[in-house]
């Protein structure tokens, strides 16, 4: 069911922080754990579990929290949205979470191509920070905590945890070996609590509802309400905040879509839905709940589509491990190939169909290994004996 | 936590169970218990990788495979290394890199080292079903001793990581994304204009041939085939330990006797030994190292220490880029090759009466920083170019095979003299720690006129493969000369690799260190670890190559530099004393800062 909760106006600023700096920081973590929040970023990692780990883990040393602001997946606005006129939300669920793990710098590692809000986002900081919501001694509390803005270059695998850190600390943005996991040693080596914009704006509501408010929406293992960024051949395309559990055509009929031939979900490294599976429920157990929902009617050739996203993951691969770096481009070719007619043959498609696999299970990172699901699910869906025209 | 308290970690592997107490990964228990898993990005001397992708294995309860070089084990894993998905995801793998491998028209070379050509021939892969690139698409990138081809790079990173981890160089980088990744300096400026020091570490870790030493085996046998030219070879000390290697031996077998008769076959009119010069340097060093310390706790004047010794090329071109402000604590004394070349052109050509001009003097080192040092402009005291050509150990073994010689089955013969004539502290340079020993084995005796303290003269304290090793030694009832020094603690620290020698320098810079000599060697185990020399390495054949080093400096009939007789008759005859006038004329030389 639509509704506002996140992008709801009834949020007083820093009533929540308020709150979780009088108790324990153990106190929190406990909420966020019982809320069943899961990470918005994707991988839907718990968020109370992870702020748990990093509480506990190098008892006494410097801690990290990262604010991960590079929204790079193609489709996705909805952090934006929160970056630019949500600010105080997940400013606050970053100081709530640097009190919890024990943290006193935080990070927003910001999109290249939003670097035009900068300016805005300092002055914020600033404001924030004058009012003694950031800085030493928060509201007498005995806290410090200051929050800093890292920028991108605008490399898409910079929005995956290890290479986001990789690029803060001035190195080329590259996936780490994990384990180590950010949780452990993130960066500079210090456990680091990576969270997207929207899991951080998530924070100051369950402190204030309570974790029973919380699970009234969504679902039972997926709790919550999810944003998405609604783009593509539909009259009312934007950004739409859903309970969890929701479907597709639930999204569909908000946004007035007709005609549609088929959902990317997720963008590029996301899946594409064909109508038989728009009655599926968006949640972590069945459709993945990512950010991104592009929508293409009849009038579009998949292949089109298709080519698009495999050129994109072409420029993107970070080029580090073999399958990814040399895989991309085996199937940018061949899509190349049926974009101008040529003909390939169906042994070829059999050898780039287990290439498809392998990249899937042997790629270093999320990246690679979601790189030729465009390929998989386009081809097997939409292709028409091997002649999408 | 020592190993009694460390829990015990249950692990299975392809169904049989496996205990281990270390923190290690898959890959290494795997190796400890025989147990194959193919390799290509991974090196046990350099940093952990997990760029290549080959060593995947499944471990239950993971969706994807797992880069078993980069996993460390855990409690109850369970590991399978060879099912069908492993399998086809590592010929995959193989199939993408040979379909952006392009080696030219012509096939491989078989007789190179190369890594990935025996994982295409252990997994049958003989054409990729992805194609192979049809022509050239990179521009070769080189300096005067490295040779890149990108277009044999399979982009594992190895050669990155030797210069960034192991000698903290970072003169290379990946550069670009995708598959349009390449490993080049940064910016893509010339590499050299970049810190490249030329130590050839990253040739030496390359498992392709994309790497490569710069040939000079065609001027060298353009020199052999010219009857007016004199033709001379010196020989590095710890080249009889390696060579053999060349010639598919396991490490550990000395080929002393052997390479002198094949240098002879190959046609070089004399052939001489890098230790003659060794002992050379020694004189002069240890004179230096004293006359320093005589001159800062006697006259109580300024005087720069601790002295670094200068024998390693790549050392010298590491602290010329990145630590200039040191420059006058590294010892003026030319290396062991510079030293020969400007005697065999002035005292040796005088000798047998031939004009300098007429000499071509060649050196077969371990070391690809010596092919620079050859050609630098001050290198030239002996009015010519003192070292005309330095081939590599790789290279020798390219001409022996070429000559269709067959290395073990030729007669013994020996060194020529006089400039073959050395002592076993000439032959230690070979190995880290080895200038710093034979240096003690003849100062502590100028100053005392006894042997060093060490049981068979061997000092074992700066012996072995740890980076950084620290000795102090009592100096006790000098001579008159030195009676200043009774009592003196002198105090020596030996590195190997340059990330060491960085330490070291670090800690000097920031005065928290008294040492009064340091011995410095660019490269893993010293020379014998060098640039030039055989493929593969690690620690293990490091040690080996050592151990042969160790056992013929024990058995050589001299055993310090300043009984060479034949150094005794050089100074007699021609240099006259130690870091007098004609020994700074031909012996010493000076430095410049590399960096703008």
């Amino acid at each position: 069911m639509q509704r506002k909760f996140i992008l709801s106006n009834d949020y007083v600023f820093w009533e929540a922080l308020n709150k979780v700096l009088s108790e324990p920081s153990q106190d929190f973590i406990e909420l966020i754990k019982k809320s069943g929040l899961r990470g918005r970023g994707g991988a839907g990692f718990p968020t109370g579990l992870k702020l748990e780990l990093v509480s506990k883990n190098g008892l006494g040393e410097k801690k990290y929290i990262v604010c991960n602001a590079d929204e790079g997946e193609p489709g996705s606005f909805k952090d934006r949205e929160l970056l630019f006129n949500h600010t105080e939300k997940f400013i606050e669920g970053m100081i709530a979470s640097g009190y919890a793990v024990g943290a006193s710098m935080g990070f927003i590692y910001l999109r290249a191509e939003y670097k035009w809000m900068l300016k805005n986002l300092l002055n914020k900081i600033k404001q924030i920070r004058e009012k003694n919501y950031l800085g030493k001694n928060i509201l007498n509390k005995n806290f410090d905590f200051d929050i800093e803005i890292r920028c991108n270059a605008g490399a898409y695998i910079c929005g995956e945890e290890s290479s986001l850190i990789e690029s803060m600390e001035g190195k080329r943005g590259e996936p780490r070996n994990r384990p180590p996991f950010p949780v452990e040693h993130g960066y500079i080596n210090f456990p680091t609590l990576v969270d997207n914009v929207e899991t951080f704006a998530n924070l100051p509501y369950i402190v204030k509802y309570g974790d029973e408010e919380f699970k009234k929406y969504g679902t039972q293992k997926s709790p919550g309400t999810k944003l998405f960024s609604i783009s593509g051949d539909c009259p009312k395309p934007g950004i739409y905040e859903f309970d969890l559990g929701c479907t597709l055509l639930d999204l569909l009929k908000a946004c007035e879509a007709t005609d549609v031939r088929a959902v990317q979900v997720g963008g590029a490294a996301g899946v594409t839905v064909a109508p038989k599976d728009f009655k599926k429920s968006i949640c972590y157990s069945e459709l993945s709940p990512e950010g991104s929902i592009i929508i293409f009617n009849k009038s579009r050739n998949m292949f089109e589509v298709l080519k698009n996203f495999t050129d994109f993951f072409k420029e993107e691969s970070c080029g580090l491990c073999t399958p990814c770096r040399e895989g991309v481009p085996k199937i940018a070719e061949a899509v190349d190939k049926i974009i101008k007619k040529e003909s390939i043959p169906d042994s070829h498609i059999e050898v780039l169909m287990e290439l498809a696999d392998v990249m899937k299970v042997a790629s270093k990172c999320g990246l690679g290994q979601t790189a030729s699901n465009p390929f998989v699910y386009i081809y097997k869906n939409f292709a028409d004996n091997h002649h999408p025209f | 936590m020592n190993d009694k308290h460390k829990p015990i970690l249950k692990v299975t592997i392809n169904g049989k169970e496996y205990e281990t107490k270390e923190n290690e990964t898959i890959l290494e228990l795997a190796k400890r218990n025989d147990i194959y898993i193919p390799t290509l990005c991974y090196h046990p001397d350099l940093c952990l990788s997990g760029v290549c992708r080959l060593c995947l294995v499944e471990v239950g309860g993971c969706r994807a495979l797992q880069a078993s070089c980069s996993t460390p084990v855990l409690n109850g894993m369970i590991i399978q290394t060879e099912t069908e998905l492993v399998n086809k995801s590592r010929r995959m793998v193989l199939e993408l890199i040979l379909a952006n491998h392009y080696t030219g028209k012509s096939k491989c070379d078989k007789t190179l080292s190369c890594e990935l050509q025996e994982l295409f021939i252990k997994y049958k892969i003989e054409e990729s079903r992805f194609g192979r690139p049809k022509e050239k698409r990179y521009k070769i990138l080189d300096n005067t001793a490295v040779i890149r081809d990108n277009d044999k790079c399979i982009k594992c990173r190895r050669c990155v990581d030797a210069c960034e981890c192991m000698q903290c160089v970072e003169a290379i980088k990946p550069m670009y994304r995708s598959n349009e990744l390449s490993i080049g300096s940064v910016f893509d400026v010339d590499l050299d204009k970049t810190g490249c020091v030329l130590c050839g570490q990253c040739i030496n870790y390359c498992p392709t041939t994309a790497l490569v030493e710069k040939e000079s085996i065609k001027e060298v046998y353009e020199a052999l085939n010219d009857p007016a030219k004199h033709v001379v070879v010196q020989t590095a000390p710890s080249m009889r330990a390696t060579l053999a290697e060349e010639f598919n031996i396991p490490a550990g077998r000395s080929s002393t006797k052997k390479m002198t008769t094949a240098l002879r076959k190959i046609g070089f009119d004399a052939i001489f030994d890098t230790n003659f010069s060794a002992d050379l340097t020694i004189i002069e060093e240890s004179a230096e190292l004293l006359s320093r310390i005589k001159k800062k706790f006697l006259n109580k004047e300024e005087s720069s220490l601790p002295l670094f010794t200068s024998c390693s090329p790549g050392w010298i071109n590491y602290i010329e880029y990145f630590y200039p402000e040191l420059l006058s604590n590294v010892s003026t004394c030319k290396s062991p090759q510079q030293m020969f070349g400007a005697i065999a052109k002035t005292y040796y050509a005088n000798k047998i009466n031939i004009h300098p001009k007429d000499i071509i003097c060649v050196a077969v080192m371990p070391c690809t920083a010596k092919k620079f040092e050859a050609n630098r402009p001050e290198m030239r005291d002996s009015g010519y170019k003192d070292v005309d050509y330095v081939l590599t150990i790789r290279e020798f073994a390219k001409m022996i095979r070429r000559s269709n010689i067959n290395l073990f089955e030729l007669p013994d013969s020996d060194y020529d003299a006089p400039m073959g004539i050395s002592s076993g502290a000439g032959l230690i340079f070979g190995v880290t720690g080895g200038v710093m020993e034979a240096a003690i084995r003849t100062a502590y005796e100028v100053v005392t006129k006894r042997e060093v303290p060490f049981k068979n003269l061997d000092i074992c304290p700066v012996r072995g493969m740890e980076g950084v090793r620290e000795a102090s030694l009592i100096i006790k009832n000098p001579i008159d000369e030195w009676k200043f020094l009774d009592g003196f603690e002198l105090k020596v620290a030996v590195a190997h690799e340059l990330r060491n020698a960085k330490k070291l320098l670090d800690s000097i810079k920031a005065n928290e260190s008294d040492y009064h000599f340091v011995e410095v060697m660019a490269c893993p185990g010293g020379c014998l670890g060098g640039g030039g020399q055989p493929k593969p390495t690690n620690v293990e054949i490091r040690k080996k190559r050592a151990r042969v080093i160790y056992e013929e400096d024990r058995a050589l009939p001299y055993r310090k530099s300043h009984e060479n007789p034949a150094i005794i008759e050089l100074y007699k005859d021609f240099i006259g004393k130690p870091l007098g006038e004609k020994a700074h004329k031909l012996l010493h030389t000076y430095y410049t800062v590399r960096r703008d």
